[in-house]
């Protein structure tokens, strides 16, 4: 579960990093790096339990399932924090820096 | 159980490489122009990968608790035996993910430079005699 939510939110991001040039000035693509990376990584992951469980693998219990999906929420909430504060140190539209400079001339 | 390590350490050591070659890169501008992206970019998109993908299992890892923010952080360096089991995992599991993301990382840098290279008429070296 935790991969499925993380290709959909690389595959979302994506899109969005595709159409839209104000979410790559946005550093968008930071998003895409994380889903991405991680994706192929539980991809491995996965692959490897099922080589281990078998047809199991596709019959996963409730409550497993239910902490899966909690964790991939979890999962994609630390990587919009994370670009939240790339995008604010970054600053490419420049609004915290003229925000601050505007509260230091009053 | 920390198969996450191995990607890292990749990470630590494309990020290293990637900073070299842009330091090569820079003192070098100018004097050659080429039809391609330059390395130390596609290096920044392997080192995003590597490093954003190992933070998000690293959480994973902490979620399951198998890492701890005390000495010695993983768990299974408590005991011999997980020990020996968590360092077949990143040997095997580990080794496999950092392969399968610069196997990706090679196929869309190779695939970026062909776009690149079929989207602009050809650009000889500087300097060079037509």
């Amino acid at each position: 579960m935790t991969l499925l939510m993380t290709v959909f939110a690389a595959v979302i991001s994506t899109i969005i990093w595709y159409i839209s040039s104000k979410a790559r000035e946005l550093k968008v693509g930071v998003l895409l790096y994380m889903f991405w990376g991680a994706s192929l990584m539980w991809l491995v992951d996965a692959v490897v339990e099922y080589l281990e469980a078998g047809a199991e693998f596709f019959e996963p219990a409730a409550s497993d399932m239910l902490n899966d999906t909690f964790l991939g929420i979890s999962v994609i909430a630390l990587a919009l924090v994370v670009w939240v504060i790339y995008l604010l140190i970054k600053d490419p539209a420049g609004t915290l820096k003229s925000n601050i400079l505007s509260r230091k001339d009053h | 159980m920390a198969c996450f390590l191995a990607p890292m350490t990749e990470a630590i050591v494309t990020t290293v490489i990637q900073k070299a070659v842009k330091k090569k890169e820079d003192s070098s501008e100018g004097k050659e122009t080429v039809n391609k992206i330059p390395l130390s970019d596609k290096l920044r998109w392997l080192n995003g990968m590597l490093w954003g993908g190992s933070g998000l299992l690293a959480f994973e890892h902490l979620w399951h608790g198998e890492i701890t923010p005390f000495f010695p952080f993983l768990t299974a360096a408590r005991d011999p035996a997980d020990t020996a089991e968590m360092l077949h995992e990143i040997a095997t599991s580990g080794s496999a993910m950092a392969i399968l993301v610069t196997a990706v990382w090679t196929v869309v840098a190779i695939a970026a430079d062909k776009l690149c290279s079929a989207g602009r008429p050809a650009v000889k070296k500087a300097g060079a005699s037509s």
